[in-house]
């Protein structure tokens, strides 16, 4: 992790009609971070992720993702992150090579380039033998890796994580998370957003949304500590009941 | 006390795939039981066979002394269940929902309004809403109503807690405990290991075989070797290391902090030693408890090489 800034927000707002669901958001993420971004149900991270990768535009603040401003550049916002959710990320009707071939078409990679990261990508992940099998033919531990990797094939500055780990055995679970580890050190920013707070533990800093507005954001040992608490669990209960529930 | 499940060498394949290999286990009444694995386990086929919904090639089970095949008439009026993906019509209000469903079972809602209170109360005001307007944590409360709405003997909950935020969950946990009063017995499924400890006895089930059948506590107790926490502020350096050292047995990721043992079950200063070589700093060692998560990590790699 270093001190460069790949995300820059500043008094983000975001309104829909007379709901506010992003309520003067502030901060920043850094170059190679892991950064968790956790709420409960209805907090507004959705919104926040939307407008984090150039898919909606804020209301109000200002927004910097991968050097590129939100409300002007989405476009060049796009092209410079990934995306991977636990639910779908590839198709299941095509094979493995060409799930990679279809991404690195879509980032606008050249054939030969494609070509070469296809190979390294399944050396990496001792998956020589996979390339031309169905998606839906391969177990689910398989596929949350691969869909990982074809999520940093065209080498993205952030990289966006929807549950990543959700439902997948303990051992394949550290797998993945290993290779996240390893991304985040060659100096790709992770973001992750989770239900689960023991995937939260692993973050470097995490924040946590309350109505939409950020309501805690510090390493979990600090805010674990901050609130006397065991486990990022313990602290998000404690923070994230929303008083009317 | 009475047995409400007994399962003897169950199994079930679909075409070649062994979904459920030998499971046997039993459930006492008024317990909460919870099947803890990953997707892809076999934990939703074992519970459609609980359920009488789909018939075992092999073994045997009885619920509450009756046979799940010869018995699913009788079954299906005494247990309720809540299955993973669809239990709401979302096209139906809150209301209509839990009407049609005690309709279905000859019964009224006012009748078993009771049970439904606590949970109920929650979802009530908004009870002219669409089901598939409702939010992920009131879904699940207006399932669990309408899973219990024919007062049955026997839950039957299929991952009832995936994709719910931590403090819904918290609370849906809350919900089971109170519903021990009504002596009704809760077998539930989860693919989290930190909600083991919100059962009375949890089963690890892993590739369609259950690894371990015991008290949440127990279980954690089956983990004998000494086991340390490790951290340094250079996660993936620290990981590779430890993975290197002739003295490691086993190092996996857990949160901030890296889970290992040794072979000699300590460690002594070639171990710092060498992780100053490899260029690892500000490392810090414990001694730590193990937990549910650690002894299943170790069960599953006795299961692989046996």
């Amino acid at each position: 992790m270093t001190n460069n800034k790949v995300i820059t927000v500043r008094n983000l707002v975001k309104k829909f009609g007379n709901f506010t669901a992003n309520d003067n958001l502030s901060f920043e993420v850094y170059e190679g971070e892991i950064f968790g971004f956790l709420g409960a149900n209805g907090a507004g991270k959705t919104t926040a992720i939307r407008i984090l990768s150039g898919l909606s535009g804020p209301t109000s603040g200002e927004v910097v993702v991968a050097g590129f401003n939100a409300k002007k550049q989405p476009e060049q916002i796009k092209k410079n992150i990934g995306y991977m959710c636990q639910k779908f990320s590839l198709y299941e009707d095509l094979t493995v090579k060409e799930n990679i071939m279809l991404y690195g078409g879509i980032y606008g990679m050249r054939k030969k380039l494609i070509r070469e990261r296809t190979d390294t990508l399944l050396a990496k992940l001792n998956f020589e033998e996979y390339g031309d099998r169905l998606i839906s033919d391969l177990p689910l531990g398989l596929k949350q890796k691969l869909a990982f990797s074809v999520a940093v094939l065209h080498e993205p500055k952030i990289v966006f994580l929807d549950e990543p780990t959700g439902g997948v055995d303990p051992i394949t679970r550290r797998q993945f998370w290993e290779m996240i580890y390893e991304t985040a050190a060659r100096g790709i920013t992770v973001f992750v957003t989770t239900h689960y707070m023991d995937e939260a533990e692993y973050c470097d800093r995490i924040s946590i949304m309350n109505e939409g507005r950020i309501v805690a954001l510090d390493t979990p040992a600090e805010l674990k500590r901050q609130y006397a608490a065991d486990s990022v669990e313990e602290v998000f209960i404690k923070i994230a009941r929303p008083a009317n529930n | 006390m009475q047995e409400v499940i007994k399962s003897a060498g169950i199994g079930k394949k679909f075409g070649e795939t062994q979904a459920l290999k030998n499971i046997t286990f039993g459930v006492d009444e008024g317990e909460i039981f919870g099947f803890i694995g990953p997707d892809g386990a076999g934990k939703t086929t074992l519970f459609r066979i609980i359920t009488t919904l789909l018939l075992p090639d092999e073994g045997e089970m009885t619920i509450m002394g009756l046979d799940c095949i010869r018995g699913y008439k009788e079954l299906r009026r005494i247990i309720g269940y809540m299955p993973g993906r669809f239990s709401l019509y979302m096209d139906l209000s809150v209301e209509e929902n839990l009407n049609f469903y005690a309709t279905v079972f000859g019964t009224t809602v006012r009748e078993n309004y009771d049970l439904i209170r606590d949970i109920y109360s929650h979802i009530e005001p908004f009870k002219k809403r669409l089901a598939g307007n409702l939010s992920g944590g009131m879904k699940q409360k207006l399932a669990l109503s309408c899973a219990l709405i024919h007062k049955p003997k026997l839950l039957v909950l299929d991952e009832p807690t995936t994709g719910v935020d931590a403090v819904s969950r918290s609370e849906f946990w809350d919900m089971l405990k109170k519903l021990r009063k009504y002596d009704i017995t809760i077998v539930v499924s989860t693919p989290y290991m930190d909600e083991a400890m919100r059962c009375d006895r949890v089963a690890l089930i892993q590739e369609g075989q259950v690894l371990s059948v015991d008290e949440p506590g127990k279980i954690r107790e089956g983990f004998t070797r000494k086991l340390y926490t490790v951290k340094a502020p250079e996660k993936y350096k620290l990981i590779q290391a430890l993975r290197d050292y002739p003295g490691t047995n086993t190092a996996y990721p857990f949160g901030d902090s890296v889970h290992v043992t040794f072979k000699t079950d300590g460690f002594d200063d070639t171990l710092s030693e060498y992780l100053q070589r490899m260029g690892v700093s500000g490392v810090t060692i414990e001694e730590t408890r193990a937990g549910i998560e650690d002894r299943f990590l170790e069960l599953m790699k006795k299961n692989a090489n046996p």
